[in-house]
């Protein structure tokens, strides 16, 4: 029979304390309802400040609004943007669609990959930045773009990389 | 079937003469019937992709009998080439939401809902602002309706309705099946019209201008006139309202860049229209209906990496719940490798189409029936570069 | 209600409103494939497997998940539907692991069923299997291996519409999505009950029960060891439909002459522990009321949960860890059996215990996991050394060559061998409250239970939770405190039933004094380790077989069971006796809620 490692849930990546957590996700629910309605919003709280979804936060939003953990890990899975794995303080998604891949989007994954001495999918060292390949981001009249969390960097070229993310260091 | 000569319109983005809000006291001087049938009358077509009548969709929602009913914008804008609906909530967000509250007089609505996707959450800070003016001044002018807005996070699949229903409901966004449908049974099991953001703006518009000067532009089928995402080899990308009705020939004429050998029409999930067919192919309803991603190629440009890409994002983005659209994306992306690297013989690529044909009918959703056709045009029109 | 008329391939069929393309093709027997579809559980329609025409639609339909409407016109056997299912089989076995001939579900596979039928050859696409895929084996009960899942989402249906668990779950998306637990954690490390549900609703092998009948078999043929075999009130009522006979035969005598011809030494009935349990657990509630009628002791948790479902129990660890004190301590009667095979049976026979190998046949999966309980021990030895599900037994029967219809039939062998129809109905839910009523309320007041034939009908059935009350009427000195005290009881199968039942104990608001709850529909009948398939219809013939068991025996109250009171006069003394508490009762643990 396989031996199975004894699993310790997530949190030693986490640089948020179990506490912390647990009463981010109390304040969401306060904030949201707590209904399965609002379990997106939920989610989308918690990643907003903690980058991912550590599984501190996710038994905690199962706890909160009675599902099962399990249940929202499925949930949290089927989205992109609601990572259940540890992320950096700042994500950057370059559009990989053809009209960006037309413009030039790997001379900019490159430019990144260059920069951060990271891989495409990889966090940096000091959790500062994720680099990720995204799907159509809705900009392919002004492809190659990239997004930094929130914000959009339409035709962005390669030599503007180092620039735009000093902005976030 | 004779085409319509390329002609811009400017329906969507200017704003003379039309103060959102007094769109909607026009529509509530109407009676509720006076609105529906003005809608029907119109022709108005879905601009998402699918193409219902608007219309009908309120009307039914309309005979619905219940204590709540919803107004959903579908802004999950995710099909590869449209970046329309940002474009407009940017620019005039405020006609959207007087689409959202006129259809809601019409059928009886208090709530109404824009589900915008994650992608374009640096709206969300401006967005707000205007629909906390806009709900003020509803209920200024009397009308119980107030919309807010949802996130969502990252999934193609929830510009499907049911699955955005499910992904509000705090579910994964897996399409439902139907019956019922959404104007019976929506989100939250209430009945619901969900509209595409486009969509909603020309139903603001057709109670402002009238259904004559709406029905004027278009043709028969395709009433009316839609927003183009053009984008690819072209020296106009960008957004342009165009008259339904055209040929792509005449598309390419004004948007090409002069070498333009095919033209994908209503993105990943649309069809691949060659340079051989530009003059017989009518975008619009009676042709090639589409949500407005033109994309464009030109001679330099392999259409089996077009094709691969476009396979890479559904198997992706499939939801994969459903057997044809979870599996088939993965047979037809592995079958054009192997064709291409001469593991298998160029004859697979047939068995593959005919494998297209059991995706696009036997597959739960609208999207999953569609996600084989960029497939099926791409192979049958360039079926060397799939091979050589 | 009103009538529905469509035409199936030519031919007129009405149905009630509300009822779907498919449940009116089987009305007039046309069969349509399914996959998905189980009857158990909410449509999902997403195998796509049961496609029809509807006319006047360009796409096909999924008969399962379409609701059957006026005047529709429905072919079901169309070049169009041929291919198309065609394709989706030929599909869903280009995700699949193939290599049936080692499956453990093989011959018993709906996909290898459908596969056949439509003649699917295995190049018409290329395997997408994904490589490496890991079978998790981290549970004692059940074995989940994803390159055989065909993403029916039966399981996930199970274990959260039956069972409410929601240990399963469907993760990401597109070509990625798949049956995860949470964080895809192992089996043994998230809320999973092993109650075998999902096991039983798969259609293909990616979940199965973990086997041990290789184990057992070693044990059978190494002469040092003595095999003691005893198996469950409800294996004799399904273990036939794998060797050929109907659904609900009773196939008692059988079954024991099959096993005495497997090798094993000693053949018994765990009939015998339920019935102990009886005594054991009726007194314990007795005790329990009158430390809280009598002592006024508010500490006293009432009311009484029955703990014969590890299923069960792992339930209440996992989600109600702050209400183990209302489960009772008695042990299982598998687990009771283990404990005395290897202290009162070794005695008695003169056998080492060391030398004593102990296998449990039950219609359950975590039986399985209950046997490997740290806890069990208390004989010094593992009490339990394997738990096989009747579907093991079966295949064991089969691996032996016999023909078992053809079988002579035969008796337990003693001790421990002995038992009553109050053990037998343990296997069906409603059982253990009944055989529990025919002897507690005998003690108390002399008489036996005022119901025709002993039968307490109030308490069988299959709805989810039933209800009864039993008033106590001249009592007998010692209890005399119950005197005019109205019994209520309650009985609930299915977890999500039972999570009702937690609840309401939860807000202090439980009425009842004592609750059977059995974590599997039906009870034991519809067991995890049950044969493969199960629905409801099933299931009704498995618990009528079992009452037709119960009727047919001569004795039917535990107390009455002569090797009940032997064992009570030698070695227990008495029920809740110190030998009573070190052999026959635990304790319980809270565990993790996700």
């Amino acid at each position: 029979m396989k031996n199975y490692i004894c699993y310790s849930i997530n949190n030693t990546l986490n640089q948020f304390n179990m506490a912390d957590t647990e009463k981010l996700v109390e304040q969401l629910v306060t904030q949201h309802g707590k209904t399965r309605n609002s379990l997106l919003p939920v989610l989308q709280g918690v990643v907003r400040e903690e980058h991912f979804l550590s599984d501190t936060a996710m038994i905690a939003i199962a706890k909160a609004l009675n599902l099962s953990s399990a249940d929202v890990y499925g949930t949290a899975s089927f989205y992109t943007f609601l990572e259940t794995e540890p992320r950096g303080e700042n994500i950057i998604r370059v559009c990989k669609t053809i009209t960006c891949k037309m413009k030039g989007k790997q001379q900019v994954i490159e430019a990144i990959e260059n920069h951060l001495k990271i891989k495409e999918g990889e966090t940096t060292r000091n959790k500062k930045f994720t680099l990720l390949a995204a799907n159509c981001l809705g900009w392919c009249h002004k492809g190659p773009v990239m997004l930094v969390n929130d914000d959009v960097y339409p035709h962005v070229a390669p030599d503007q990389i180092v620039d735009i993310l000093d902005k976030y260091c | 079937m004779k085409s319509k000569k390329l002609q811009r319109v400017d329906f969507i983005f200017d704003c003379a003469g039309c103060e959102p809000i007094e769109v909607v006291k026009k529509a509530l001087k109407m009676s509720r019937e006076e609105v529906v049938s003005s809608i029907i009358e119109s022709g108005l077509k879905g601009r998402g992709g699918a193409g219902f009548p608007t219309g009908m969709k309120w009307k039914f929602a309309k005979d619905e009998v219940a204590d709540t009913k919803y107004v959903i914008c579908n802004a999950d804008e995710g099909e590869p080439g449209t970046f329309k609906d940002r474009e407009i909530l940017d620019v005039v967000p405020n006609k959207v939401l007087s689409g959202m509250a006129i259809c809601a007089y019409a059928i009886g609505s208090k709530e109404g809902i824009i589900y915008l996707r994650g992608e374009y959450n640096f709206l969300l800070p401006k967005l707000n602002g205007q629909i906390d003016e806009f709900n003020n001044n509803l209920s200024k002018i009397g009308l119980d309706f107030a919309v807010s807005i949802r996130s969502g996070s990252g999934a193609y699949i929830c510009g499907e309705e049911t699955a955005l229903f499910e992904s509000m409901e705090g579910r994964r966004g897996e399409p439902r099946n139907k019956p019922p449908f959404p104007t019976k049974s929506g989100y939250n099991g209430k009945p619901t019209v969900i509209n595409n953001v486009e969509t909603l703006v020309y139903t603001a518009m057709i109670i402002n201008m009238g259904v004559e000067e709406f029905k004027a532009v278009g043709t028969m089928d395709s009433r009316g006139s839609k927003v183009f995402s053009v984008s690819g080899d072209t020296p106009k990308a960008g957004i342009h309202e165009l008259e339904l009705g055209l040929n792509v020939a005449d598309f390419v004429e004004e948007f090409g860049d002069g070498d333009t050998k095919a033209v994908q029409v209503g993105g990943a999930s649309g069809h691949c229209v060659p340079r051989k067919l530009f003059k017989e192919t009518i975008i619009g309803f009676e042709g090639i209906p589409t949500g407005g991603s033109m994309m464009i190629f030109n001679s330099t440009r392999s259409m089996f990496n077009v094709l691969n890409d476009y396979l890479e994002f559904f198997a992706e983005e499939s939801c994969g719940q459903c057997t044809p659209c979870r599996i088939g994306t993965q047979q037809l992306i592995k079958g054009v490798e192997q064709v291409k690297r001469g593991e298998m013989q160029s004859e697979y690529l047939d068995q593959l189409i005919k494998l297209t044909e059991t995706m696009k009918i036997a597959s739960k959703c609208g999207l999953g029936q569609s996600v084989a056709n960029s497939f099926s045009s791409i192979v049958t029109n360039f079926r060397e570069e799939m091979i050589y | 209600m009103s009538k529905i008329k469509l035409t199936i391939d030519g031919r007129k069929v009405q149905i009630e409103q509300g009822k779907t393309i498919l449940d009116a093709a089987k009305k007039i027997n046309v069969k349509i494939p399914t996959l998905c579809y189980h009857e158990d559980l909410c449509v999902a329609g997403n195998c796509r497997v049961c496609v029809v025409e509807v006319a006047g639609s360009r796409a096909l339909q999924a008969s399962c998940a379409i609701p059957a409407q006026e005047g529709m016109e429905i072919r079901t056997n169309t070049p169009k539907v041929r291919n198309a299912r065609k394709d989706i089989i030929a599909m869903l076995v280009s995700e699949h692991n193939t290599q049936c001939t080692t499956c453990y579900r093989s011959t018993n596979c709906e996909l290898q069923t459908l596969s056949a039928e439509y003649n699917i050859d295995n190049n018409r696409y290329l395997s997408i299997l994904k490589p490496n895929i890991e079978v998790d084996r981290s549970s004692w009960s059940i074995e989940k291996d994803d390159s055989k899942c065909v993403r029916c989402q039966r399981c996930v249906r199970t274990c959260s519409e039956l069972q409410h668990v929601n240990a399963l779950t469907v993760s990401h998306k597109g070509k990625d999505m798949k049956i995860s637990t949470f964080h895809d954690l192992p089996l043994k490390d998230v809320v999973c009950t092993n109650c075998g549900q999902c096991v039983n609703r798969c259609p293909t092998g990616a979940l199965t029960e973990r086997r041990y009948f290789d184990e057992v078999w070693e044990a059978i043929g190494d002469p040092t060891k003595h095999v003691v075999m005893n198996t469950a009130p409800s294996v004799r009522v399904a273990l036939g439909e794998m060797l050929g006979y109907p659904v609900g035969t009773r196939v008692t005598g059988k079954m024991v002459t099959a096993m005495r011809r497997l090798g094993v030494d000693s053949v018994l009935d765990t009939d015998f522990s339920a019935d102990l349990t009886i005594l054991e657990e009726g007194t314990e509630l007795l005790v329990r009321l009158k430390k809280a009628l009598v002592d006024k002791d508010d500490t006293v948790k009432l009311p009484l949960l029955t703990s014969c479902s590890p299923g069960w129990v792992k339930f209440c660890e996992h989600l109600y860890p702050d209400h183990l004190g209302h489960l009772s301590t008695c042990k299982s009667p598998q687990q009771m059996f283990g404990a005395l095979t290897k202290t009162y049976y070794a005695d008695k026979k003169g056998i080492d215990p060391k030398d004593i190998v102990s296998v449990a046949i039950m219609p359950c999966a975590a039986k399985k996991f209950e046997a490997n309980r740290g806890e069990m021990k208390d004989s010094g030895f593992q009490d339990i050394d394997a738990g096989l599900t009747t579907r093991e037994l079966g295949h064991m029967i089969r691996q032996t060559g016999l023909n078992f219809l053809e079988l002579e039939e035969s008796t337990y062998d003693s001790i421990m061998g002995e038992s009553t129809g109050a053990g037998v109905i343990f296997g069906a839910t409603g059982g253990v409250m009944e055989a529990a009523l025919r002897t507690a309320y005998e003690i108390v007041t002399g008489r036996e239970v005022p119901f025709a034939d002993l039968n307490i009908t109030a308490v069988r059935g299959m709805e989810g939770i039933r209800e009864a009350s039993i008033l106590i009427e001249d009592a007998v000195p010692e209890w005399s405190f119950l005197e005019g005290v109205e019994m209520k009881v309650a009985v609930a199968h299915g977890l999500i039933n039972a999570r009702e039942i937690m609840d309401q104990i939860a807000a202090g608001e439980s009425p009842y004094h004592f609750i059977e709850v059995m974590a599997c529909p039906g009870g034991c009948i519809g067991g995890g380790g049950q044969p493969i398939p199960t629905n409801e219809e099933i299931r009704k013939a498995r618990v009528a077989a079992i009452y037709e068991e119960d009727m047919n025996m001569t004795l039917r109250k535990s107390h009455e069971n002569p090797e009940i009171q032997t064992i009570y006069k030698d070695f227990l003394k008495e029920p809740l006796s110190h030998v009573s508490h070190n052999l026959l009762h635990t304790t319980y643990r809270k565990r993790q809620h996700y």
